[in-house]
């Protein structure tokens, strides 16, 4: 065998060894999953863009989206705020679809809280287009203001609900 | 829409199962291994060598078992674990190959024990042997959870399998350290074995009492000091360690075992106290024993003088490992054109990576590592997904420990630490070491799958979206 096959053979050996690794370090890479944070800009934009943008940023939501775009009514809430906790200052756009809360790292708002249960409530529209929080048999319970939640109950633009230490606010 | 400081989304993204990755992956980890074959054969003899289908056969056979039985009782595990084990497993198996063809190897083998049988085909048995614990293993741990009803009897089991070599006409004393022992016509290594049965016990120890352990301490200069009384645990096992170097006279085992329980307590408590703790204990431990004990003094001075005349006498095995790792420099002489024969005995177990080290340089002994690495990191980032405390804490105690094999071995071949007499995963020679590293992978896998499996979804509530229930 010649000096050269042996060399190109040696040297193709490490560089197919190599490229394994690579290769299973691309897989480790594409292989994050879990929740995901899609940032927007801060910046205040025009409607039709925001709105595009937001399709975009969030595609689950969508699929479970009903009905035409007038729906909404004036003076509804279009979006929840972490106004309090870990998570504060974070938004997530009300598109009618149910919106979960708890440590269940599907949900879509994962509360990381010491006083949360796994499934801990959830928000959702009834068909009026009205938001209700319903508490999902939570240890801790959930607050809306001061009242610990016993029934599906509509929420009131603005009213603090409260999950341990987290809360959340529906704003327009 | 209004607009404030934050503004982001958060959507849930399903997991997917990704087992047709882990199937591409495992034909890559199948084909370098063969390609590394024909490279030996065509460096010793100028021809593909003729086991070359036989060999591939084998080795494609057992990772296509493998494979269909993730698929299909372990749908959603980790797709990187089977791969990079079948990578090690296959490139140990052509190096073993390797070193059955050198000569001189073979003619030592003949003044010693009057014939030279290969080692390869008994190591691809060994793996076959390793490949079905695994399936045993995923088949019949539907829930890793279940390991935590036996914490005391793995207690019991893994005291048995340390001190099953100390057993007299059981245990074998070779070249100075009784870790094997005699069975029938093989002997076994327990202590391979034992370092999983240990990981159940610790797991299942850890989680009733960590909060115990990490509570209850007094704060002085930045650290946690612990209370007296929980110190208890910590200084049984240390105790424990010293004892198994003390009377097996086996670094190796005895650190392992230390040090997993270390990284274990450190993952359940929290407590950077604990590590200071170990370390500090480790090493008046290692210190008091090698004051007295003959054979940890040996590989002591064989490590601090390999070239010394006084070492040359006894064994030249590090030295010639040194000098294999020197002259493979960076791209290596190339597979099966290396002198790493020259170690002797040993040369495919204890001491197998100076062969990487020489044939593949050290680009090929960094891709080894690498490889290494990333079971770990599968391992640990396994343990960071496991939802219940007990899978947590079992995950990274067995990655742990493979780390810590890991870097025990490689550490006393590359003379960084006092050689010690433990074996590569999957690379080295012996079946103890194959078959429990196997099986280590399959509980691994196991609870990577309850990891990621997507949790199912909370029943639908048709009474919400219809008419208001007013529950009590």
């Amino acid at each position: 065998m010649s000096e050269l096959t042996l060399t190109v053979m040696r040297l193709g050996f490490l560089a197919v060894l190599w490229l394994f690794v690579i290769v299973a370090v691309q897989v480790i890479r594409s292989d994050l999953f879990g929740t995901r944070v899609t940032q927007r800009g801060s910046r205040r934009e025009r409607p039709q863009q925001a709105a595009r943008q937001q399709q975009q940023a969030a595609p689950p939501p969508q699929r479970q989206q009903q009905g035409g775009g007038g729906r909404q009514r004036r003076g509804a809430p279009s979006k929840l705020v972490v106004s309090e906790g870990i998570l504060a200052g974070t938004t997530v756009a009300l598109q009618g679809q149910t919106i979960t809360l708890g440590r269940a790292h599907d949900s879509t708002i994962v509360l990381d809280d010491d006083y949360a249960s796994s499934r801990h409530a959830r928000i959702y529209p009834d068909r009026d287009g009205q938001w209700i929080v319903e508490d999902l048999g939570s240890t801790n319970g959930t607050y809306l203001d001061r009242t610990r939640l016993t029934t599906p109950t509509p929420v009131p633009l603005g009213a603090p609900i409260r999950i341990g230490k987290t809360v959340i606010e529906l704003r327009k | 829409m209004s607009s404030t400081t934050h503004t982001s989304t958060i959507g849930a993204i399903g997991a997917p199962s990704r087992r047709n990755t882990e199937l591409a992956l495992l034909a890559f980890a199948v084909v370098i291994p063969l390609f590394a074959y024909m490279n030996v054969g065509l460096a010793l003899t100028g021809e593909v060598p003729t086991g070359m289908l036989g060999y591939g056969m084998g080795l494609g056979l057992l990772a296509g078992v493998g494979h269909i039985v993730v698929r299909k009782f372990a749908a959603y595990a980790d797709p990187l674990l089977l791969p990079l084990a079948t990578v090690l497993n296959g490139l140990g198996l052509v190096v073993i190959w390797r070193l059955d063809q050198s000569e001189k190897l073979q003619a030592r083998a003949e003044a010693q024990f009057g014939a030279f049988s290969p080692s390869a085909p008994n190591q691809l048995m060994y793996s076959a042997i390793g490949i079905a614990l695994f399936v045993g293993v995923l088949i019949f741990l539907k829930d890793h959870r279940v390991l935590q009803r036996y914490t005391y009897i793995s207690m019991v089991g893994a005291i048995v399998l340390l001190l099953l070599p100390l057993v007299p006409g059981l245990g074998e004393n070779i070249f100075g350290a009784k870790i094997w022992i005699r069975v029938g016509g093989f002997t076994i290594q327990p202590g391979e074995f034992a370092k999983i049965v240990i990981a159940i016990f610790f797991a299942g120890y850890l989680m009733v009492k960590r909060d115990a352990l990490a509570l209850a301490s007094r704060r002085f200069m930045g650290l946690y000091l612990p209370r007296g009384r929980d110190l208890g645990p910590i200084i049984v096992v240390w105790a424990t360690s010293i004892l198994i170097l003390v009377f097996e006279t086996d670094l190796g085992t005895s650190l392992l075992f230390f040090g997993m329980f270390v990284v274990m307590l450190y993952v359940a408590t929290e407590r950077t106290s604990w590590i200071v703790f170990g370390l500090l204990m480790s090493a008046v431990g290692a210190v008091g024993v090698a004051s007295f004990e003959p054979h940890v003094q040996q590989r002591v001075d064989a490590w601090l003088n390999p070239f010394s005349d006084a070492t040359l006498q006894q064994t030249d095995q590090i030295a010639q490992s040194l000098m294999a790792f020197g002259s493979g420099g960076v791209l290596g002489t190339g597979l099966g054109q290396g002198n790493s024969d020259l170690i002797g005995f040993a040369a495919n177990s204890d001491f197998i990576l100076a062969t990487f080290g020489e044939e593949m340089g050290l680009a090929g002994v960094m891709a080894i590592l690498l490889i290494y690495g990333l079971i770990v990191e599968r391992g640990v980032r396994t343990a960071l997904a496991a939802r219940d405390p007990f899978g947590k804490l079992l995950a990274i105690g067995l990655s742990g420990a493979f780390a810590i094999q890991v870097f025990v071995v490689s550490g006393g071949v590359m003379g960084l630490i006092p050689l010690t007499g433990m074996t590569m995963p999957f690379l080295a020679y012996g079946g103890s070491s194959v078959i429990a590293n196997w099986a280590l992978i399959g509980i691994l896998i196991r609870i990577s799958d309850t990891a990621r499996r997507p949790a199912p979804s909370p029943a639908p509530n048709p009474d919400a979206e219809m008419t208001q229930v007013v529950r009590p």
